[in-house]
């Protein structure tokens, strides 16, 4: 377990790349997580599951550093990192996408996986407004990545379209799209299936699982559809009430009684 | 040609210039109103600011005299020295980049995700402090301002026109500073698209006027973006106070400009740069025209409200503008 592990499909699981180690968070006098530990290996999906309320996407907020745990500490690539802002664990290579959608609706959506791009690109700000040498070069190896990210997607065909007129569906599509131009060494996905039918709940379980494939990319999620999560996923951690209540395979996770007991309710007598 | 219909082309031609100046303070609103979604309301007064500074500066002023004479009973005004133009601008641009940063600092960092209300009221509370700090700083009397720009009107173009007429028309009277104006309003906007549609801080901008969440996870840094668009602002506010300031002398009225702004806003929209300069003309043209043909059948001084009657009509029929975004919402 220490290099890594190979899944039931045969797949490579790398050295731990993330670690969360006794984080607690409050909100005042809520307690949102509770002295949670858990580690994120390369190349593998993480879900963090749990129901509404757990402390899931608190969870999520503090690995993207939206939110400042209060105790514990966030290791990053076998060292402890320090307190950074949201655009700087962006800088690091941790993209996201949002429950709600946090999309730039004014702009195309190839504009707005270009936004992805931002942290890779590097050259001055006049060479690019006059647009030479290197700086085009820069922007035509940007765009090639973008353009392929949104092949991969299949959104070729809405490319040009600003964002505000799409449906639910292809916004959380575009939003995916975006995070993967970053070229992300940790993909952090906040329930990428709430609100969809059926239909489009497969097609982004076929997304995840591609890009995770294709790209090697290392993907922690959360869900709280159990059934979603079990197909998807290497390892869960199940959260309830801001604690880790189990953590494991899909089926150990399902077999541990306190989870049955979370997900189904339990009389406390 | 008859000496009426080459008149209305001079009119015309004068309308042209104003509006280029009206389309330079509008600018401004436009570059800050993009990137953060906020109306700012001090964008004249910043202009009245940069004003005051560069004649300060130039002058060899002691910033706060006043303040440091009360204080220690001294009696200094000036250091003695006259410093040249071009570096006077350029130690102006170094005080309104160093204005954006307290701006971001003290006002706009406090104030993220904020209703843009909220910040317009903050953007008001800031024009009436950067008018006391100009009068406390630079003093309140008025000012003339040289740095070296051609004034009075273009005789080459006179002589160039006056044949054009009867003997009573003595060619085209256009002032040499309008035309400097226009020169530098075009290279300024010019600039600014560049800035705006090809460079990743262009994109980081409009990025972070539609999304300050989803531009943070992008990594895109919101303080750095913002003090990048007020120094912006702050230099588009320096060049209309020269071109302002240089035509009718540095004074508190300098900061009403920011009202001839506002229908030019409304005529292209507020979120074009493009839009900005062709509003700016049509208001400039327009009220020149309008006063030329109509003015003395209505008792003369439509230039004081023709302005605001077409952006009237603009935002009852074209609320977005010109050039504005489409408003879009789904539902």
């Amino acid at each position: 377990m220490e290099d890594g592990y190979t899944t039931a499909d045969g797949r490579k699981i790398g050295a731990v790349v993330m670690e969360m180690k006794n984080i607690t968070l409050r909100f005042g006098g809520v307690v949102a997580i509770k002295d949670i530990s858990f580690d994120i290996r390369e190349g593998e999906i993480r879900a963090i599951i749990g129901p509404n309320g757990a402390g899931k996407s608190s969870m999520l907020n503090v690995i993207s550093g939206f939110y400042v745990p209060q105790e514990g500490e966030v290791w990053f690539h076998g060292a402890p990192r320090p307190q950074l802002r949201p655009y700087q664990v962006a800088q690091q290579g941790i993209a996201r996408t949002f429950q709600n959608i946090a999309l730039f609706e004014g702009m195309s959506v190839l504009d707005n996986v270009m936004t992805g791009r931002l942290t890779q690109m590097k050259s001055g700000l006049f060479a690019q407004a006059f647009w030479k040498g290197k700086a085009e070069a820069e922007e035509t190896a940007n765009r090639e990545v973008a353009e392929r990210i949104i092949d991969f997607l299949e959104i070729q065909s809405i490319r040009k379209t600003p964002v505000g007129r799409l449906p639910y569906g292809l916004k959380k599509r575009v939003e995916l799209a975006r995070a993967l131009a970053a070229e992300p060494k940790l993909l952090l996905l906040d329930e990428p299936m709430a609100g969809m039918n059926v239909e489009e709940k497969e097609d982004m379980s076929r997304f995840i699982l591609d890009v995770n494939d294709e790209f090697g990319t290392t993907i922690a999620l959360i869900e709280h559809d159990m059934g979603v999560v079990m197909d998807l996923s290497d390892r869960v951690v199940v959260m309830d009430y801001g604690k880790k209540i189990g953590d494991g395979t899909p089926e150990e996770v399902r077999s541990n009684q306190d989870v049955i007991d979370a997900y189904l309710g339990v009389s406390h007598d | 040609m008859s000496d009426q219909f080459l008149y209305a082309i001079e009119v015309t031609m004068n309308g042209l210039m104003a509006g280029v100046l009206y389309a330079l303070v509008a600018l401004g609103f436009v570059l800050i109103y993009k990137a953060s979604g906020i109306f700012n309301y001090a964008q004249g007064v910043m202009a009245l600011f940069a004003a005051m500074t560069l004649v300060g500066i130039m002058d060899g002023q002691v910033p706060f005299s006043h303040l440091i004479n009360a204080a220690f009973g001294t009696k200094v005004h000036h250091f003695g020295w006259h410093v040249p133009a071009l570096a006077a601008i350029l130690l102006t641009v170094g005080v309104m980049v160093a204005l954006a940063w307290m701006v971001q600092r003290f006002v706009m960092r406090h104030l993220v995700n904020q209703e843009p209300i909220i910040l317009f009221m903050a953007t008001i509370g800031l024009a009436y402090f950067l008018e006391g700090l100009s009068d406390l700083m630079w003093g309140s009397e008025i000012k003339k301002l040289d740095v070296g720009l051609p004034q009075g009107g273009s005789l080459w173009i006179e002589d160039m026109t006056s044949g054009l007429g009867s003997d009573n028309f003595y060619g085209f009277f256009i002032d040499n500073l309008d035309i400097v104006a226009a020169i530098v309003a075009v290279l300024l906007v010019l600039a600014l698209m560049a800035f705006s549609n090809y460079t990743k801080e262009g994109r980081a901008l409009r990025a972070v006027a539609d999304d300050h969440q989803a531009a943070l996870s992008v990594g895109i840094s919101l303080d750095f973006i913002w003090v990048l668009v007020w120094s912006v602002a702050g230099f588009v506010a320096l060049v209309a106070g020269i071109m302002w300031g240089t035509k009718s002398g540095v004074q508190f009225s300098l900061s009403l400009i920011a009202l001839k702004a506002l229908p030019v806003l409304m005529l292209g929209g507020f979120t074009s740069i493009p839009g900005a300069i062709v509003g700016g003309l049509i208001i400039g043209v327009g009220e020149k025209l309008f006063e030329f043909a109509l003015g003395p059948m209505l008792g003369g001084a439509t230039e004081n409200w023709f302005a605001y009657v077409l952006a009237l009509l603009f935002l009852v029929f074209r609320p977005q503008g010109l050039f504005g975004e489409k408003i879009i919402e789904r539902v």
